[in-house]
C-alpha cells in the first residue's frame, strides 16, 4: 500500500491543470452520449420494438409455434454449450501451462491461441470444407465410414468451437497471473493431490475470471454467423442455427419473425455484459479486500 | 527452475493436441489446397477484376471504418476517463455491446434502422444519405463492430496518464488545448494505432453483419470473404482457398503489426 502523501488526494477531475471548462465537458459528454446513443442504443430498442411488432402473442408464436424456429433455438442450445466445454478444458490446461511454467516457446504459444481472431469466420469454415467435405482430404474416407461432418452437428461444432478458442484462455492467462501461484505451492507443499489443488484452491481463486470468460465464449458461439453459414449447408429444419435462421426469415420477408429470434440473442448480449460488469466489481472488491487484509503495518 | 506445481507436461500436451487439431492441421490444409495450383492458376483465381474489387472494398471499408473509430475511441475514452456524470457506468458498459451481440443481429437491425423508412432512414434519405444496401452502410455497421477495440486500447492509457505531466505543461503556461495537442495525444498515438489496427483485423474477416446491410453486388457491394462463399457454391474451391490464403496473409501481417507495436507502446510507456 502506498503511504498516505501529504499532497492532495483530490480526484483528478478537480485540480487545476485537468480542469476543462464547462461548456467543453458539456460538448464531448453529450458527443459520447450521441455516439453510443446512435451506434448501440438505438438499434438494441429498435430490435425489440421489431420483435414486438405483432404484439406479445405474436412474439411468442414467432418464437416456439413455428418447426425451424425451434429446431434452430434447440440447435444452437446444443452446437454453443459442446463448443464452449471444449474451449474451457482447452482454456483451463493452457491457462495453467502458461500462467505457471516458463517453457520455450511459451510467447508462440500465447500467439497461436490468438490466431482464430485473425482468421476470417468464413475461411474457418472453408477450412474445414476443404478437410472434411466430400472433395476435402479426409472426404472420401468420412464418406466410406458413413461419417458426416460438413452439414452436419459435427462440422457446426467443431467451426463454432474454432471461431471462440481463444475466449476462456484469454481470459484466464492474465488472471491467473495476478493471482500468483504462492498459495498453490502452500497447497502443494502441505501435501495436496493434483485435484484438491484444483478443486480447492486454484479453482476458487480463477471462479470469476472462468465465469466471465464462459459467458461471453458462449454468448460468441451462440451468434456465430460466419463459419457456421459456411459449414452448414442450410438444409431447413437440420442444420439451422438461430442466427442462420434469423438471416432466413429475413429473406423470406418474416421481418417480425425474424427480429423476435434476433431479440433472444440481443438478449444474451445484454446478459453477458451484466456478469461481465458483476465480474469486474467483484475482482474489485477481492483485490480491495485482499490489500486491506495485508495492509497493518506496511509501508511499502 | 524448480517445478513443484503439478500438471505441466499433461496440460500442455492437452493445449497443443487441441491447438494442432483445430488451428494448425486446417490452415495447413487451406495452404496445401492451395499450393497443389501453379502458380498461374493461382493468380487466375485470387486477381480476377471481380476479386480485386472485393478486396479494394474489403480494404477500403475496413479502412475507412477504423480510422473513424479510432476518433471516436480518443472522445469515448476522454469523456469516460475525464468526467463525471450520470450514467457513466451504463455508458461505459454500452460500448462493449457490439463484442457479445451476434454480428448477424447487428446487421439485421442496422439493415432496416437506414432504409427509407427506418428510424434514422427517414430523416437520411430524404438528404440522400443512404446507409443501407450500399458501401456507407457497410463502413457503418464495421465501426459498430470496431468500436469496443479502439476504445478499450486507448482508455487504459489515458486511465494511467501522469498528472504531473499535465500540471507541467499548464505551469509552463501551456493552454488547455495546447496540453492536449501536444502533451496527451502524443502519448495516446500508440494505443490509437493499435485500436485501429485491430479493428482494421476484424473489419477485413467480418461477413455476419455485412451480408445484411450490403445487397452483395459484384463490383460494388460485394466483399472478399463474400467471394471465398459464392466460390464456395459454385464448387470451386481451389479458388475459393486462393482468395482465403490472400485474406489470411493480410491479416496474419496485421496481427504481426499489432504485436510489434504492443511491445513498441510498452516501451514507450518505461
Amino acid at each position: 500500500m502506498k503511504p498516505k502523501s501529504s499532497l492532495q488526494l483530490a480526484p483528478a477531475a478537480h485540480r487545476p491543470a485537468r480542469h476543462d471548462p464547462l461548456y467543453v465537458r458539456i460538448l464531448l459528454i453529450g458527443a459520447a452520449v450521441l455516439v453510443v446513443g446512435i451506434l448501440v442504443v438505438i438499434p438494441v430498442i429498435n430490435v425489440f420494438y421489431q420483435a414486438f411488432g405483432r404484439g406479445i402473442s405474436g412474439y411468442f408464436s414467432a418464437l416456439f409455434g413455428d418447426r425451424d424456429t425451434r429446431h434452430a433455438i434447440l440447435l444452437t442450445l446444443i452446437v454453443a454449450p459442446t463448443a464452449v466445454i471444449m474451449n474451457v478444458l482447452f482454456g483451463l490446461a493452457a491457462a495453467w501451462a502458461i500462467a505457471r511454467f516458463r517453457f520455450p516457446g511459451r510467447t508462440a504459444l500465447t500467439a497461436l491461441i490468438d490466431l482464430p481472431f485473425a482468421v476470417s469466420p468464413v475461411v474457418a469454415g472453408l477450412m474445414l470444407v476443404l478437410i472434411f467435405g466430400l472433395h476435402g482430404y479426409l472426404g472420401p474416407w468420412l464418406r466410406d465410414h458413413d461419417l458426416k461432418i460438413i452439414f452436419a452437428l459435427p462440422g457446426l461444432i467443431i467451426a463454432t468451437a474454432f471461431v471462440t478458442l481463444p475466449f476462456v484462455a484469454r481470459e484466464l492467462i492474465p488472471v491467473m497471473e495476478a493471482i500468483g501461484s504462492e498459495e498453490e505451492v502452500a497447497a502443494v507443499s502441505l501435501g495436496a493431490r493434483p485435484w484438491q489443488l484444483f478443486w480447492r484452491v486454484t479453482l476458487p481463486n480463477i471462479k470469476w475470471g472462468l465465469l466471465y470468460g464462459v459467458i461471453l465464449c458462449n454468448a460468441r458461439a451462440m451468434g456465430e454467423f460466419g463459419a457456421v453459414y459456411v459449414v452448414s449447408g442450410r438444409i431447413d429444419g437440420r442444420t439451422f442455427t438461430m442466427p442462420l435462421r434469423v438471416e432466413k426469415l429475413m429473406q423470406e420477408y418474416d421481418s417480425p419473425a425474424s427480429f423476435a429470434l434476433a431479440s433472444v440473442l440481443t438478449l444474451l448480449a445484454i446478459v453477458t455484459l451484466s456478469v461481465k460488469v458483476l465480474v469486474e466489481r467483484k475482482t474489485r472488491l477481492d483485490l480491495a479486500e485482499a490489500s486491506r487484509l495485508q495492509a497493518p503495518g506496511e509501508t511499502t | 527452475m524448480m517445478r513443484v506445481l503439478p500438471g505441466f507436461r499433461s496440460s500442455l500436451t492437452l493445449a497443443l493436441m487441441y491447438l494442432t487439431a483445430m488451428v494448425v492441421v486446417p490452415l495447413v490444409a487451406c495452404v496445401a489446397t492451395v499450393s497443389s495450383l501453379t502458380f498461374q492458376e493461382f493468380w487466375a483465381a485470387v486477381w480476377t477484376p471481380r476479386a480485386r474489387s472485393a478486396y479494394a472494398l474489403t480494404f477500403g471499408a475496413s479502412f475507412a471504418s477504423a480510422a473513424i473509430t479510432s476518433g471516436l475511441g480518443i472522445l469515448l475514452a476522454w469523456v469516460l476517463v475525464r468526467y463525471e456524470f450520470p450514467f457513466k457506468r451504463v455508458l461505459d458498459a454500452l460500448v462493449d455491446l457490439p463484442f457479445a451481440l451476434p454480428t448477424a443481429v447487428a446487421g439485421l437491425v442496422y439493415s432496416s434502422l437506414y432504409v427509407e423508412n427506418g428510424w434514422l432512414g427517414r430523416f437520411l434519405v430524404p438528404l440522400d444519405i443512404h446507409l443501407a444496401y450500399s458501401r456507407s452502410a457497410i463502413v457503418l455497421v464495421l465501426v459498430f463492430i470496431g468500436l469496443p477495440f479502439s476504445v478499450r486500447t486507448v482508455q487504459p492509457v489515458l486511465e494511467s496518464f501522469d498528472v504531473e505531466t499535465e500540471e507541467a505543461a499548464h505551469s509552463l503556461g501551456a493552454t488547455r488545448w495546447q496540453t492536449f495537442w501536444r502533451v496527451i495525444l502524443p502519448a495516446l498515438i500508440p494505443a490509437t494505432i493499435t485500436g485501429f489496427a485491430l479493428s482494421l483485423a476484424r473489419g477485413l474477416g467480418e461477413y455476419g453483419s455485412v451480408v445484411f446491410v450490403s445487397n452483395n453486388r459484384p463490383f460494388e457491394t460485394e466483399i472478399a470473404p463474400q467471394l471465398i462463399v459464392q466460390r464456395l457454391q459454385e464448387f470451386h474451391y481451389r479458388e475459393a482457398a486462393s482468395i482465403a490464403v490472400v485474406l489470411l496473409a493480410a491479416s496474419f501481417t496485421l496481427l504481426l503489426v499489432i504485436n510489434l507495436l504492443e511491445r513498441w507502446s510498452k516501451r514507450y510507456e518505461a
